[in-house]
C-alpha cells in the first residue's frame, strides 16, 4: 500500500469510528424506557372478556359439531413462550420468567400480554411485520424510499396506539416527502425505474387492508372471482393524481388516469369508480382521501375482517383464512350467523380499531391456550383438528425469531432497550446478517414453509451459532458453567433460558450424567456448549408449538 | 479430497459421515459411481438446466428483433449459425454456439404480473389459490430421483424472489438455493471433532424425542429431522465439489464471466456431470420499464458469455445430447416504447431457446407482429405445451396424474408436445 494511502486512511479513521458512535448511540437512544414498567393491572373490561367468550362459544360449537375433541390447555410456561415469540419476536428471557412466576392471580397471562404489549419490543417488532405486508421486504429506489423510516413510523404508530383506521387512510392519503412524512413510502415504495406503478399500488392496497385479491384483474377479467378488469382501472384511477416529484407525494389535480387498451393500443381516460358499496365512498376530499375514507369505512366488513385475518395470522403464524388476503366476500349478516372474523371485526369496529385490544382477545381465546400435542396418532384427524383450531399448529419460526431466540437464550437477562449499547448493536447487525442467510420469506411470510437444508446448516455449523454457542464470562453458556448449583439446577436453566420449560426426567438423568464426568470448569463448559447446541438445533426451538 | 480453511482436523468426510448421521442413512447409499459424465448412450439419464430470466427479457432485444421498424427499438439484428435464425446482435457469441438449439418466438401467457407469471412459467400451471403446482425441477425430481445423490437433486443459484418449489409434491423438493454460486456454499463443516460432534447428535436425539412425545405427525410433517439428517449426509459428501470451481481453469472461469450468473452456469455444467438433474440459474434485471434498451446491453454482457460457454463446454464433453437447455423468463415486453424509453410488461408473444437433450434443433418457431399492432404471435404455443414437450424429451410420462393434498387428480403437465420439436 503506497504510504499516501495509508495516510489517508489513518486521517479519516477517527472521522469513520466517530460517526459510527455518533449513529449508534442516535440509534440507541431513539426510543428510551424507563428502567422499569410495572406490571400494570387488567381493568375488568366487560365488553372485552364478552367477545372472548363470545369467540370461544364459537368454537366450542364447531367443535361439537364436527366431534372433535379439543387438545388440553397448554402448560402457561409454553403460553408465555408464544407470547413473547409473537409479540416480541423472541423466546422469553430467564429474567423474565421468573417475573412471571413470582406473579400470582389466576389472571397472570392476561397481565403478562398487556405488559408485553406495553413494552417497546412489540411495537417494534409489528412495525417490521405491518411493513412487510404493506409494502414488501424490496429495499425499493433508495431516493424516494426509505422504508427504515416507514417502519419506525409505523412503530410510533402502533406504541401510540393510533387507530387501525386512522392509520391506513394516513397510508393512502398521505402527502409530503418520505423522511419528514413517512407514511407517503407507501405510496413510494410502488415507484420503479422512475415510474410510480399505480397498479402496484391498487393491488397492494386490496390485499393488504381489504384481503382480497384483484391483481389478476389488471390484465383480464378474474376467472373465477367477480373481479372485473373495469373494477382494478376504476380502483386504479383513485391514484390517478398522486404525483411522486421533488416536493414529494403530491396531488395533481390535473392529472387523467389514462389506461391503454390492449387491444387497439389505444389510450383512454378511466374515470374513479369503486366495484361495491359505493354509498361508502365520499363527495368530498381529493380522490385518494376519499378511496381512503371507502377503505376503511365501517360499512365495508372486508376491511375489519382482513384485519382480523391478519392479526390472527401474526398471532398463531397461520392466519384464520389462508392466504392472509384471499378473503371469500362477506356473507349476509341477516341470513347467516357471524363467523370468527365477524365477531373479530365486529369488536375491533366497535372499540376504535386498537390493534392491541383485538390482539388481547384473540391471545385470550381458548384455541391459543390449546396445547400442540395429542394423545391421537391418526394423521388425518390431526390434521382436521388443527384445521378446526382444536389443537395448536406447529408453525416454523420466522429467521427474525430465530436470531431474536438464539440471541435472548444467549443472555439471562432479558436484551431489550434497556440492554447495553453492546448487546442492542450486536442484536441489529447479528439479524440483519442471519436473516439475509437464512433465506427471508418475504411478503409471503404467513405461508406454510418448513425448514430448508441450508438453514440446518446455518443452525449448525454457522459462525453465529458458534459465537453464541461458546463459553464466555458474558454469555448464559458461560454463566450457566460457573454458577455454584446442582447439576439438576444447571440442566433445568439451561431448559428454561432456550426452551422455556422445565427438562423431563429422562433428559434430566441423560444430562446430569454428563455433568457428573466433569471434573473441572473447562470440562463443564464444554457440556454446556454441546447441551445449548442441542436445545439450539432441536425442532422444539425453531417451531412455535 | 479438498482442504477446509476452517478445520485441519484429517477426519475423512466418509468418516465424519458415519459418526453424523449415526448410520441412519448412510448405510443406504450406494457408492459413488454415478458420475454423468463417464455413462454413454441410453445409460445416462437426461437433465434439464433452466436459464432463468426474472423480471421478464425483452423479446425484441433478444431473439425476436424487429430492426427497423417503428417497433423495434434501436437495436440491431445479427445472423446465427442457425440458417434464417437471426437474433439481437447484443449477443454475438451465443450466436456463434445456437447450432442444435431451437428458438420459440410465439410463447403465450396470460398473466402479466411478474409472481404469477414466474410461477406460471417455471410449472406450466397458471397459479390459483387453492394449489401450489411443484416446478419442472421438482417433477423430474419426484418422477426419477436419484438415489445415489448426496446433494440435492434439484438446486436454483444465484438470488431469486420465487425460487423453483416442490409444491404440491413436497417441500423436501424445493430446490436448494445457492445464492451465491461458485462462491462458498458455507457452514458445510462440523464446529467441532468427532467425538463431541457424536455427543451433540446423540444429546439432539434425546431433546427431540421429548419434544415428539404427542406430536410424532406434526413433527414427522416439519421435516425438521429429515433436514438435519440430509444436511449431515451432505456435509459428508465427496460430491460438493461439484459447487467449487477453484480447480477450473482460469480461461474456462472467464468464459463464463465472473458474475454470479456466469458462475452459476459453470456450476451448472459441473453439477450436471456430477449426476444432478434438474438446476435452474437465476439472472435478474430484466423488468425495463424504462431505459430498455441501455438495460438490455447491461444484461447482454452477462448473458452472452455465460450462455455461450455453458453451450460450448456440454458439446465439448458431449453433454448437450443428454441436457436440455431452456432460457426464459416470465413474459416478454411491450412493443410499444413508452415515454422513459421503457417497455412494460407483455405476456402475449415473447420468446425462449430451447434445445439439446434429443430435442429436435435448429427449429424457429413463430413469430410476433412487426408492426406491433397485432396482439397475437403466429404459431402461438402455450407454456403447458412446452413442459410437455420437455418432460416428453425426458422420458416422463406428462400425462400422468397424482392427486393433490386436496385430493383433486392433476396431471404433471396439461399440455401437448410441439410436434416441431419432437
Amino acid at each position: 500500500m503506497p504510504a499516501s494511502t495509508r495516510n489517508w486512511i489513518l486521517a479519516c479513521l477517527p472521522v469513520g469510528v466517530v460517526a459510527l458512535v455518533v449513529s449508534l448511540v442516535a440509534w440507541a437512544s431513539s426510543s428510551p424506557l424507563k428502567k422499569t414498567t410495572p406490571i400494570p393491572v387488567v381493568v375488568n373490561e366487560d365488553s372485552l372478556t364478552r367477545t372472548v367468550r363470545q369467540v370461544n362459544q364459537l368454537f366450542e360449537e364447531q367443535w361439537k359439531d364436527r366431534e372433535l375433541i379439543p387438545a388440553e390447555q397448554a402448560d402457561e410456561l409454553t403460553q408465555m413462550r408464544r407470547l413473547s415469540l409473537a409479540l416480541h419476536g423472541t423466546i422469553p428471557s430467564l429474567e423474565e420468567i421468573r417475573e412471571f412466576q413470582a406473579m400470582s392471580g389466576e389472571d397472570r397471562l392476561e397481565r403478562w400480554t398487556v405488559k408485553l404489549l406495553e413494552d417497546r419490543r412489540f411495537a417494534d417488532y409489528f412495525s417490521e411485520r405491518f411493513t412487510r405486508a404493506f409494502v414488501g421486504v424490496a429495499q425499493g429506489q433508495f431516493i424516494v424510499f426509505r422504508r427504515d423510516r416507514f417502519k419506525a413510523w409505523l412503530s410510533e404508530q402502533i406504541q401510540a396506539n393510533t387507530p387501525y383506521d386512522e392509520l391506513v387512510r394516513k397510508l393512502i392519503a398521505g402527502e409530503g416527502i418520505w423522511t419528514g412524512d413517512p407514511e407517503t413510502n407507501y405510496i413510494t415504495a410502488a415507484v420503479a425505474d422512475g415510474n410510480l406503478d399505480r397498479n402496484k399500488l391498487t393491488g397492494s392496497t386490496v390485499r393488504a387492508f381489504l384481503g382480497q385479491r384483484i391483481d389478476c384483474a389488471q390484465c383480464h377479467d378474474h376467472p373465477f372471482d367477480h373481479w372485473k378488469q373495469a373494477d382494478f382501472e376504476g380502483l386504479t384511477a383513485f391514484y390517478g393524481q398522486v404525483e411522486v416529484q421533488l416536493l414529494g407525494v403530491r396531488q395533481n389535480d390535473n392529472l387523467k388516469y389514462e389506461v391503454e387498451d390492449r387491444n387497439t393500443l389505444e389510450k383512454r381516460t378511466v374515470a374513479p369508480q369503486v366495484p361495491f358499496l359505493n354509498e361508502c365512498l365520499p363527495e368530498k376530499g381529493t380522490l385518494r382521501e376519499r378511496l381512503a375514507a371507502w377503505v376503511t369505512h365501517p360499512d365495508n366488513r372486508r376491511f375489519e375482517r382482513a384485519s382480523a385475518n391478519r392479526i390472527w395470522g401474526l398471532l398463531f403464524g397461520v392466519p384464520y383464512i389462508n392466504p392472509v388476503d384471499d378473503l371469500p366476500a362477506p356473507t349476509d349478516l341477516a341470513q347467516e350467523p357471524p363467523d370468527l372474523l365477524d365477531i373479530l371485526g365486529q369488536d375491533f369496529r366497535e372499540n376504535g380499531y386498537d390493534i392491541k385490544r383485538l390482539i388481547q382477545i384473540i391471545v385470550a381465546s381458548k384455541p391459543f391456550g390449546l396445547s400442540s400435542s395429542t394423545d391421537n396418532e391418526n394423521a388425518e384427524e390431526i390434521e382436521r383438528a388443527t384445521s378446526e383450531w382444536a389443537l395448536f399448529p406447529l408453525v416454523r419460526l420466522r429467521p427474525e425469531q430465530i436470531i431474536g431466540s438464539m440471541l435472548q437464550a444467549s443472555s439471562l437477562k432479558t436484551i431489550d432497550q434497556n440492554s447495553n449499547l453492546f448487546m442492542r448493536g450486536r442484536r441489529f447487525f447479528s439479524e440483519i446478517d442471519f436473516v439475509r442467510e437464512y433465506g427471508d420469506l418475504g411478503s409471503d411470510e404467513l405461508n406454510d414453509f418448513p425448514g430448508t437444508i441450508p438453514q440446518a446448516l446455518l443452525r449448525m455449523n454457522g459462525q453465529f451459532a458458534k459465537d453464541n454457542g461458546s463459553a464466555s464470562p458474558f454469555n448464559s453458556v458461560g454463566r450457566i458453567s460457573s454458577l455454584d448449583i446442582s447439576n439438576a439446577k444447571r440442566v433445568e436453566t439451561c431448559f428454561l433460558v432456550c426452551l422455556s420449560r422445565i427438562p423431563t426426567p429422562e433428559e434430566l438423568t441423560h444430562f446430569i450424567k454428563q455433568y457428573e464426568t466433569a471434573s473441572n470448569q473447562k470440562q463443564r463448559e464444554k457440556i454446556t456448549e454441546d447441551l445449548f447446541w442441542a436445545l439450539y438445533n432441536s425442532p422444539e426451538f425453531s417451531w412455535n408449538h | 479430497m479438498f482442504d477446509f480453511p476452517l478445520y485441519s482436523q484429517s477426519l475423512s468426510r466418509r468418516d465424519l459421515c458415519k459418526v453424523a448421521v449415526g448410520g441412519t442413512l448412510s448405510f443406504m447409499l450406494p457408492g459413488f459411481d454415478l458420475q454423468a459424465a463417464q455413462k454413454r448412450g441410453p445409460e445416462r439419464r437426461k437433465s434439464v438446466i433452466t436459464l432463468w430470466m426474472g423480471g421478464g427479457p425483452s423479446q425484441l432485444e433478444t431473439w425476436d428483433p424487429h430492426p427497423g421498424t417503428k417497433i423495434g427499438g434501436p437495436g440491431k439484428a445479427i445472423s446465427t449459425v442457425v440458417p434464417g435464425l437471426q437474433i439481437s446482435d447484443m449477443y454475438p457469441l451465443l450466436a456463434e454456439q445456437l447450432s442444435g438449439m431451437s428458438v420459440i418466438r410465439s410463447m403465450v401467457s396470460k398473466e402479466g404480473d411478474h409472481e404469477r407469471g414466474t410461477k406460471y412459467l417455471k410449472t406450466g400451471y397458471r397459479p390459483e389459490p387453492t394449489t401450489v403446482y411443484p416446478a419442472l425441477g421438482a417433477i423430474i425430481a419426484h418422477e426419477a430421483p436419484d438415489k445415489g445423490l448426496e446433494i440435492p437433486q434439484h438446486i436454483s443459484m444465484g438470488n431469486t424472489q420465487f425460487p423453483a418449489r416442490g409444491g404440491y409434491l413436497g417441500a423436501h423438493l424445493d430446490a436448494f438455493r445457492v445464492p451465491d454460486p461458485g462462491k462458498n456454499i458455507g457452514n458445510m463443516r462440523a464446529r467441532v471433532g468427532d467425538p463431541r460432534q457424536e455427543r451433540r447428535l446423540e444429546n439432539l436425539n434425546v431433546v427431540s424425542q421429548a419434544f415428539r412425545r404427542g406430536r410424532t405427525t406434526q413433527t414427522k410433517k416439519t421435516l425438521h429431522q429429515s433436514t438435519i439428517d440430509r444436511a449431515l449426509t451432505m456435509m459428508s459428501s465427496e460430491q460438493l465439489q461439484a459447487f467449487e470451481i477453484e480447480k477450473e481453469p482460469a480461461a474456462v472461469r472467464a468464459a463464463y464471466g465472473d458474475s454470479p450468473f456466469g458462475r452459476g452456469c459453470l456450476v451448472a455444467r459441473r453439477l450436471i456431470e456430477q449426476g444432478v438433474h434438474a438446476i435452474e440459474v437465476n439472472l435478474n434485471g430484466w423488468d425495463s420499464h424504462a431505459n430498455n434498451y441501455t438495460g438490455h446491453q447491461t444484461q447482454s454482457k452477462i448473458l452472452d458469455p455465460a450462455f455461450a460457454t455453458l453451450l460450448t463446454e456440454l458439446k465439448e464433453r458431449d453433454l448437450l445430447d443428454s441436457t436440455i437447455v431452456l432460457c426464459i423468463g416470465e413474459f416478454g415486453r411491450t412493443p410499444k416504447i413508452n415515454p422513459l424509453d421503457g417497455r412494460d410488461h407483455w405476456p402475449s408473444g415473447f420468446s425462449c431457446i430451447v434445445g439439446g437433450g434429443g430435442l429436435k434443433g435448429d427449429v424457429i418457431i413463430g413469430e410476433t407482429d412487426p408492426t406491433g399492432k397485432k396482439k397475437k404471435p403466429t404459431e402461438p404455443v402455450r407454456i403447458q405445451d412446452l413442459y410437455a414437450t420437455i418432460l416428453q424429451t425426458l422420458k416422463i410420462d406428462y400425462t400422468k396424474e397424482l392427486i393433490s393434498p386436496i385430493g383433486r387428480p392433476l396431471a404433471l403437465s396439461d399440455g401437448t408436445p410441439i410436434q416441431k420439436l419432437i
